[in-house]
């Protein structure tokens, strides 16, 4: 399991911007770099972040080599109503992360 | 210059050398300033953010590793003898490195605590510059972030300072130049394009954007004689202590940052 | 380890810095989009027309290391069901591989923005494209010096 650093508000009232904010250690090796050997390393990243509001899909992505290492991403959503946010990170070598934080709305 | 001559009349030559060392400013030398200084204002924002610095992933582990107990045959977590590293490990990083009385000679902190390891948790050292280390040394370091580095005024100390301080300004290397020849008399200025810092121990251990991952003061050094073509000092050895030991006195008063955030 | 090449690097930056010196403290134009960029949108754009606007892509005009930059991209929309953002990508001109990154957004957004970091390989141009829920496609140009460090391991 790879070390996640999430930052959601855990109260917000209705309407307000929430800054969702997320990082994880990964080193998303490009699969163009060589080794101490000479030999290229084989691409390792996380191809897939998600994040879904009471099990609906809000924000996605696609990410590629270039993403740097331990990615941030970070997004604005809005407070409707309080729930469950569930944070998925996919990726090579059967990468499968999943983290939750809750926001309470009132 | 009275307070000087005051000193010297009523101290010996001995804590004479010790005090002023630490007030004086080496003669050409512009004010200390912070690597955290000479960046950009996104690299300075995402070292202020713990949220986008991602030398705090290391803090994470490393608080994690404080915490495990059962570590070695004494079954004792760092928290077992410490308590709350908040309150037991403030200040603890602005001094060092230090003396350690029972192996008589100076530490850094990296090798302080796998000290601890093998004479309190009966624990294996964990190897140099593992991951293992370097998270736990970021959590401990992080402990004093904010503070003035406040080096060990330990007398033990001053002869290894001072050959710290004979390394630092000795020719090294292919390239023929020590490390006063850059991060003194051409601090401030470029090299290849990027700005030459004063080069401070102040952030350590630091997420270095060029390794991707977080890396000691020890590493940094290494990198830079190899810059020079030089053969760099090992690790462990007496040569990095004392160079690590005058860099911290070099750095006296600038407010520690780890985990910095630096190019 | 690897033997660090500065004689070319510095050539290739000192040029591009002469030639952008000029540039550098003003306001940046907007950049004709290089023939990499138009060919790596193709596939996400579907070689649908794009207009220049309505997307800013945030980022530091000269950059001390390619490994991790700051990026943000904002796209001036209200985020309604019935108006809203559907995607946005980054694309870049010079890396070995001229995708980003490709997110999805969501009405239940409160704004069409994202902030990561990215790699660069070298100084080049970048493209962020949005392509909003009434089918449209904007895109901002940006060009990005980058630098290295002078002592690598």
């Amino acid at each position: 399991m790879a070390r996640t650093l999430i930052q959601v508000p855990p109260t917000a009232k209705r309407g307000d911007v929430v800054e969702v904010r997320t990082l994880i250690a990964h080193t998303m090796e490009t699969g163009y770099r060589a080794g101490s050997d000479g030999r290229t390393l084989p691409r390792d990243i996380i191809r897939r972040f998600s994040c879904r509001f009471n099990d609906e899909l809000v924000f996605s992505a696609e990410l590629h080599p270039a993403i740097a290492a331990n990615p941030y991403i970070a997004f604005a959503l809005r407070a409707t109503a309080s729930g469950k946010l569930t944070f998925s990170w996919e990726g090579d070598n059967g990468l499968s992360q999943t983290e939750s934080a809750t926001l309470t709305v009132t | 210059m009275t307070m000087r001559a005051s000193r010297m009349t009523f101290g010996g030559l001995l804590a004479c050398a010790v005090l002023s060392a630490f007030a004086q400013q080496p003669a050409g030398v512009p004010a200390r300033r912070s690597g955290f200084d000479g960046m950009s204002a996104s690299l300075q924002a995402m070292q202020r953010d713990d949220l986008q610095n991602p030398g705090m992933l290391w803090v994470a582990d490393g608080e994690a590793s404080w915490n495990q107990a059962d570590v070695g045959g004494a079954g004792r977590s760092c928290a077992s003898c410490h308590g709350d590293a908040r309150h037991s490990m403030r200040g603890v990083a602005s001094r060092y490195p230090d003396w350690d009385p029972v192996d008589r000679q100076p530490v850094d902190l990296a090798q302080r605590i796998n000290r601890c390891r093998v004479r309190h948790q009966a624990a294996a050292p964990w190897p140099n510059d593992g991951k293992e280390l370097l998270s736990l040394e970021t959590f401990v370091a992080h402990q004093s972030r904010g503070q003035p580095l406040q080096p060990s005024g330990a007398p033990a100390l001053v002869e290894t300072r001072a050959h710290g301080q004979a390394l630092y300004t000795q020719r090294i290397g292919q390239l023929n130049l020590s490390c006063a020849t850059c991060h003194d008399a051409l601090a401030g200025r470029k090299l290849a394009g990027s700005p030459i810092p004063q080069g401070h121990a102040n952030g350590y251990p630091i997420y270095r954007l060029e390794w991707q991952a977080v890396g000691s003061l020890r590493r940094r050094i290494r990198n830079c004689m190899v810059g020079v073509r030089a053969e760099p000092f090992a690790p462990d050895s007496a040569e990095m202590v004392a160079l690590e030991l005058y860099l911290a006195q070099r750095s006296a008063g600038l407010p520690v940052e780890t985990p910095a955030v630096r190019p | 380890m690897t033997t660090p090449v500065p004689g070319r690097a510095f050539f290739t930056r000192r040029s591009l810095l002469l030639a952008g010196g000029a540039l550098a403290f003003s306001v940046r134009p907007a950049h004709a989009m290089a023939d990499e960029l138009v060919a790596a949108m193709r596939a996400f754009t579907g070689g649908a027309a794009t207009r220049e606007g309505r997307v800013k892509l945030d980022i530091e005009p000269l950059v001390e290391n390619g490994n991790a930059v700051p990026i943000t991209v904002t796209v001036d929309s209200p985020m309604t069901g019935a108006d809203h953002v559907k995607q946005i990508a980054v694309f870049n001109q010079k890396n070995p591989q001229h995708d980003v990154i490709v997110a999805t957004l969501s009405p239940a957004l409160a704004q069409a923005r994202l902030a990561t970091r990215i790699r660069l390989a070298t100084t080049q141009q970048l493209v962020a494209v949005a392509r909003l829920s009434d089918g449209s496609l904007w895109t901002h140009t940006v060009e990005v010096v980058v630098t290295l460090a002078a002592c690598l391991e």
